[in-house]
């Protein structure tokens, strides 16, 4: 198989999702496509050549050619992620290759139902599926699980709403850990079994599942679905840390 | 292609006694993050064995309570993960591949090794990177029994190669006249994953 190899974009658009997510629009001239779920590796190289490397998941799906959106939350402390979001600009360029990883992608030749779990930014690649689902018409049932701390921390969440609303056989359901929107009647809590089974019985356990998120979140979710009976090669797991111990 | 400068990028740098120790492209941590493509499998200890099989003489295999009686050893060793991290000074206690060969007669044809686990994972490694004391079968991680999202009960070790190469959850190894692709290296990472000639995807 050839190599990936390192390109070059440029950073066409800045957009704030939340007020500690930002997602950024990459122009990369020499893009060869990707499926929905992949990510790209990032690469920052200071003036004395010190490197490091990071992977950030593809937010864009493959119908929007010529480039990507990634899609950051900032970690107080880190390394990466509060220079993309307090030092770079539009036009700046950024390094970059992929698509990488294999197994957690799903397609509309994957077939359905579809449930994806998310937690916080483990939204991001399950929106590239959603995106591609829209964007090929599919009509396959799909529903979206998110859990999120507060109203604030809603990442895409005029595009969820919007796309809930507009196409067929999607369902999104959100639930809040720490504060729920005024009026809130849905879910206000940590995603537990009861959650699980009430969001995967119209499915049952031919559902193909996707679970992105926080480790320990990612851990409970994946071992409640294998639990309920699904087998686990349908249990998609992707974890982007934090890591707890 | 001219080497990109990062628009005031400085980096976050560690003593120069750490960072010779981070292979290209790492970062350090002191957590120890969890991946896997699916669920954590989660397999008694009763129901647990581990075997030696394919080209080699006869199979063998062990019950939880055998392999614990096999001699162990401690060390204490650097791992990087093909995501990025990399954790130095993790301790272990398991069983060298060289015990486990001890009594096996291997065919000399079975120059590769896939390693097998619950849940279905595999990952291939030549034989001659698991033998002196190159990779060890682990069940203590920092002198406690290792944890399910870590690899327990028993993970594979083999710390000069991407941690993916350290299977979780072993229940064996199957001897091959043929390098065959495990589970990633089916799905685009490299061959062989070496951090330090960063061979992380097919082609690096
Ligand atoms: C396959 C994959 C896909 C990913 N996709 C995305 C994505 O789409 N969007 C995204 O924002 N991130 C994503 N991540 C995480 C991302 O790679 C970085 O780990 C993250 O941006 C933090 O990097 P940093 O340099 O800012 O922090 P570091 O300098 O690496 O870490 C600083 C501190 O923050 C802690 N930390 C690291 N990550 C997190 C976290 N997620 N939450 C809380 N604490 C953390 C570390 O343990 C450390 O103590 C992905 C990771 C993987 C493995």
């Amino acid at each position: 198989m050839a190599a990936l190899e390192w390109q070059l974009g440029t950073v066409t658009t800045i957009q704030p999702e939340t007020p500690k997510t930002k997602s950024f629009y990459v122009a990369l001239p020499k893009w060869a496509g990707h499926r929905p779920g992949q990510h790209i590796d990032l690469r920052l190289t200071a003036p004395d050549g010190y490197q490091t490397q990071r992977s950030y998941s593809i937010a864009s799906p493959p119908e929007l050619s010529g480039q990507l959106e990634l899609t950051v939350d900032l970690i107080q402390d880190g390394e990466v992620s509060p220079y993309l979001h307090d030092v770079v600009m539009q036009g700046d360029q950024l390094e970059l290759r992929g698509p990488v990883g294999g197994y957690f992608v799903w397609d509309v030749t994957v077939g359905g139902p579809l449930l994806l779990v998310g937690g916080g930014s483990g939204v991001v690649p399950l929106m590239a599926m959603l995106r591609h689902r829209a964007a090929q018409h599919s009509t396959i049932p799909a529903r979206l699980l998110y859990s999120c701390r507060t109203p604030d921390d809603v990442i895409y969440r005029d595009e969820l709403n919007q796309l809930a609303g507009s196409v067929a056989g999607l369902e999104v359901l959100i639930t809040f850990t720490r504060q729920a929107p005024a009026g809130w009647t849905g879910y206000q809590r940590r995603i537990d079994a009861a959650m699980l089974n009430e969001v995967i019985t119209p499915f049952g356990t031919s559902a193909r599942t996707y679970v992105c998120g926080p480790t320990l979140l990612v851990e409970s979710v994946a071992n409640l679905l294998v639990g309920m009976g699904l087998p686990a090669d349908r249990v998609h797991t992707e974890r982007f840390g934090p890591t707890g111990s | 292609m001219a080497r990109l400068i990062s628009r005031g990028f400085l980096g976050r740098r560690r003593p120069p006694e750490v960072e010779k120790r981070l292979p290209p492209g790492q970062y350090l941590v002191t957590d120890f993050p969890v991946l896997s493509a699916g669920p954590t499998p989660h397999t008694p200890l009763d129901r647990w064995s581990f075997r030696i099989d394919g080209l080699v003489k006869s199979p063998v295999s062990w019950s939880w309570p055998e392999f614990q009686k096999l001699p162990t050893e401690t060390v204490t060793v650097d791992i990087s993960c093909v995501t990025k991290w990399t954790k130095l000074d993790t301790k272990w206690r398991g069983v060298t591949v060289d015990t486990l060969l001890k009594g096996v007669e291997v065919d000399p044809a079975g120059q590769y090794v896939m390693a097998f686990s619950d849940g279905g994972y595999t990952t291939n490694v030549p034989l001659n990177e698991l033998i002196n004391g190159q990779g060890f079968v682990a069940y203590e991680f920092d002198d406690k029994p290792l944890p399910p999202e870590h690899g327990g009960p028993a993970r594979l070790v083999v710390p000069h190669l991407y941690f993916w190469k350290s299977a979780k959850w072993i229940r064996g190894l199957r001897f091959m006249d043929r390098n065959d692709p495990g589970f990633w290296e089916s799905l685009g990472y490299h061959i062989h994953g070496d951090p330090w000639k960063e061979e992380r995807y097919s082609g690096d």
